[in-house]
């Protein structure tokens, strides 16, 4: 035994019909240590977490617990073994309160089965007093920010005791804030000798928190090494087996007149007084925490809500939209943040939500064009790389990023003129990051308009023109690629600053 | 030898339904000589007729994530309705119109209901089973309406070898095929059913999607109202109970997710045959009519259970494909 391993597995094999998955996978957690694992989607960390989760079972390999053999058949298993895994994808149930999320599956239990709702209530205050949250314990979730929740997922964890965390994309839906508080509970939890192991694309927070870094590449272990022997270069070049020269694709391009005007637009008690313009050519970022209002005022724009006020102008002509389809007739598209939710419909094919928002091009004289479909889908997901076994496929059984590039394709098949990007890269590997900038790239070539929202700051640098940055509904600074900084953004974020008179 | 086995599964998948329905065909042949005869055959096919137009309307309307349980009592209502009509006027083309127009206007209530004012389907249109029956009743006085004369036509008469209902059927089963594959309306509802809210995102009308299938299932309706009422040669204000739950069977056996965005015409064909001939060999072999519900009751579970079974399945294998494609990238 040479060092002080929680968790070890040697040579897991996993193959699915068809696929290897997982090959010969060596992989070890120190006690009291943050093991980060990066790779591209598809490249086998989910499932070797899975694996080590008790949800899948390896066709062959071990898996050790303090070096001690185990078998590991069901999350519950490794629930009782010190194993607890924060899925990527949280599913919650909105009406049910703080309290029993927390104790779901594991609710105490007096002589006769039934629940002991004065010990939940009790450990619950218990809980939420120790890491300093301020809601009570029958607030519903619904009630509750996405970011709330994650907390409340990882307090979870914690309350199980667990020895072994999994964190798949923990800061995915979380704002810039709440990473420090995580980070500094994760932080506190090493201390308490908890070994963590973390998933993430974020590579600048993987390296803040990580002890170690495993990259894997094609389910294989490509290497595993201690953060101080790596650079984000390498662990990119690592994970796509090729050197990255530059992370943001960003051209000089040629600005022209005004695309879009948009004149106080207002939403009672959502935004107020918005005002800004875009030109051709340009890409504009909206920067802001979460909360902001920048995607509620994205939203109005693109007709999805309504709003109360206001002038929205484009090519110089006023224009009402009202809804998606009057947007999208004025050449306005937009991606929305939640994929799943206002992107993808799952059980349909790739084919079919390809063409969703361009069913003319494809049904018209009184049927459906199979072949011209066929050459416009298969044209677009060549242009843009999207990995599909066929058009038919059902969307959702593809790759996050890939989905992603399909919801996109939906709108390039209509050429737009506006595009709007709302978190268009979370969750998503670098290889489909990069090219969803390459797109916004040429398009701007192209003298259209990107307007991107984002909370990843580095993006919003990286790639726009100008950002105009949010706070409390409405826009407090203007800033152009000049004068660009994390800092300067996140004092306009906060409210610290605000810029008198911004167009 | 991937390939082969590939194959095979596509085609099991794809065609098991189809291949029960023969196979469910064959064994009523042997199992009741009767099966067979041209009498019994072109009985069923009458019967069937119906409920398969019933069918085939709550197939648009699962795809898209709704359902009617009003179609039995409005079809009552439809044909009560075309009946005196045709007994006011003599106009077989004017009854079958009003029977129509009856179904429409039952449909675009429950529209408004469950479209404007987003009442859930199950609810909304429960109300119009109830509402719909009571007008009919209440219209009649109770009473059947008796002495159709030429009326029977549409329901029993035959164009050559083929009873009338049956071509009633295919023309709309042919029309429902169309509509789910060959129009913008189908290729939303598939979508409306799937995600509404990523149907709204993509620039979808989801009020007129949802209109538009309870107005067809209205027509529908309405027609198998007359042809119902024609058959029977009366007007009952009390026929056709429980249709709906016929009608959802059939959808149902015939692989239409109640979970929206999944269906096809010749699943829910197959599914109303099945069910058709499943209850027309009971018959004939004199089950006892409570065990004819239990049979039924129980084969709704099997497929429902089988469904949702070689989705999971199907959803994996899939899934795999895709991950294989996304790790190979170069």
């Amino acid at each position: 035994m040479k060092e002080n391993f929680k968790l070890r597995v040697s040579q897991i094999e996993k193959s699915f019909p068809g696929v290897k998955a997982l090959d010969k996978i060596d992989f070890a957690v120190k006690k009291g240590s943050v093991h980060v694992l990066c790779g591209e989607n598809g490249a086998g960390k989910s499932t070797l977490m899975k694996i080590i989760n008790g949800i899948y079972q390896p066709d062959s390999g071990q898996i050790y617990m303090d070096e001690k053999p185990v078998k590991i058949n069901n999350p519950i298993q490794a629930r009782t073994l010190g194993i607890s895994m924060i899925f990527q994808e949280m599913s919650y149930v909105p009406e049910m309160t703080v309290e029993e999320n927390l104790f779901l599956g594991n609710l105490p239990v007096k002589r006769f089965g039934n629940v002991n709702w004065k010990e939940v209530r009790r450990r619950t205050k218990e809980l939420l007093l120790a890491e300093n949250l301020p809601y009570s314990p029958t607030t519903p979730l619904k009630d509750l920010t996405i970011s709330d929740i994650q907390m409340l997922e990882i307090i979870k964890a914690i309350s199980y005791k667990s020895d072994i965390i999994i964190m798949d994309e923990p800061t995915s839906a979380i704002t810039l804030k709440e990473v420090e508080k995580l980070f500094v509970k994760i932080r506190e939890l090493k201390a308490r000798g908890v070994s963590i192991i973390y998933i993430s694309h974020k590579l600048d927070e993987v390296f803040q928190i990580a002890d170690d870094i495993t990259v894997l590449r094609d389910g294989t272990v490509v290497e595993s090494h201690p953060k101080e022997e790596l650079d984000i270069e390498t662990v990119i070049a690592l994970m796509v087996g090729r050197k990255l020269t530059t992370t943001f694709p960003k051209e000089h391009v040629a600005i022209g007149e005004d695309m879009l005007q948009v004149e106080n637009l207002n939403c009672t008690n959502v935004f107020h007084n918005i005002n800004f313009h875009v030109k051709k050519g340009e890409i504009l970022g909206f920067a802001g925490l979460m909360g902001a209002g920048r995607t509620e005022v994205m939203r109005a724009l693109f007709g999805l809500d309504p709003k109360t006020s206001g002038v929205v102008k484009i090519k110089g002509k006023e224009v009402t939209i009202k809804n998606v389809r009057q947007s999208i007739d004025h050449g306005m598209v937009m991606l929305s943040e939640d994929r799943r939710r206002y992107g993808i419909i799952p059980m349909r094919s790739v084919k079919e939500n390809t063409t969703l928002s361009n069913l003319k091009s494809v049904f018209y004289a009184y049927r459906n064009h199979k072949k011209v479909e066929k050459k416009l889908v298969s044209e677009i997901l060549n242009k843009m790389r999207i990995k599909t076994p066929n058009i038919d496929t059902p969307i959702a059984s593809l790759s996050g990023g890939n989905q992603q590039k399909v919801v996109l394709a939906k709108w390039m098949i209509r050429n737009p003129d506006i595009l709007i990007l709302d978190e268009p890269t979370r969750g998503i590997d670098v290889g489909a990051k990069l090219e969803i900038y390459k797109l916004m790239t040429d398009l701007a070539k192209e003298g259209k308009v990107v307007i991107i929202v984002s909370s990843e700051l580095p993006e919003v640098i990286g790639m726009c023109d100008r950002i105009y940055v949010m706070a409390k509904g409405t826009i407090t600074g203007e800033i152009n690629r000049g004068d660009f900084s994390q800092e300067l953004i996140m004092r306009y974020a906060t409210g610290t600053l605000t810029t008198k008179g911004v167009n | 030898m991937k390939l082969g086995s590939n194959f095979w599964s596509t085609v099991k998948k794809k065609y098991s339904i189809y291949m029960i329905l023969v196979g469910l065909f064959i064994v009523c042949s042997l199992a009741n000589p009767n099966f067979l005869s041209v009498n019994n055959l072109t009985n069923i096919s009458r019967q069937l007729s119906v409920t398969t137009i019933l069918a085939l309307g709550a197939t648009l309307l699962i795809i898209s994530g709704m359902l009617d349980l009003s179609s039995g009592s409005v079809l009552a209502l439809a044909g009560v309705f075309a009946v005196s009509t045709y007994k006011a006027t003599g106009s077989l083309l004017l009854a079958l119109s009003v029977g129509i127009l009856t179904g429409i206007v039952c449909n675009v209530i429950n529209a408004i209901m469950v479209s404007t004012f987003k009442a859930p389907p199950f609810i909304a249109t429960l109300a119009m089973l109830t509402v719909a029956r009571g007008v009919a009743l209440l219209y009649t006085k109770g009473q059947n309406i008796l002495q159709l004369g030429k009326f029977t036509e549409l329901g029993q008469g035959s164009i050559g070898v083929i009873p009338i209902p049956i071509i009633f059927l295919i023309a709309i089963a042919i029309l429902t095929w169309y509509l789910l594959n060959h129009t913008r309306f189908g290729r939303s509802l598939y979508a409306v059913g799937g995600n509404e809210e990523a149907a709204i995102a993509s620039g979808i009308n989801v009020h007129k999607v949802k209109y538009t299938a309870f107005i067809i299932n209205g027509i529908f309706v309405g027609i198998a109202g007359v042809l119902f009422m024609s058959r029977v040669n009366a007007g009952l204000p009390n026929g056709a109970i429980n249709y709906e739950f016929t009608a959802l069977t059939a959808a149902i056996i015939g692989g239409t997710s109640f979970s929206g965005g999944i269906g096809t015409v010749g699943g829910t064909l197959a599914g109303a045959f099945i069910v058709g001939f499943l209850d027309n060999i009971m018959n004939l072999n004199n089950v006892d009519s409570y065990m004819q519900q239990i049979v039924r009751g129980t084969i709704i579970a099997l497929a429902v259970i089988y469904d949702i079974r070689s989705r999971n399945r199907r959803a994996k294998a899939t899934l795999v494909k895709a991950e294989d494609l996304g790790a190979d990238k170069k």
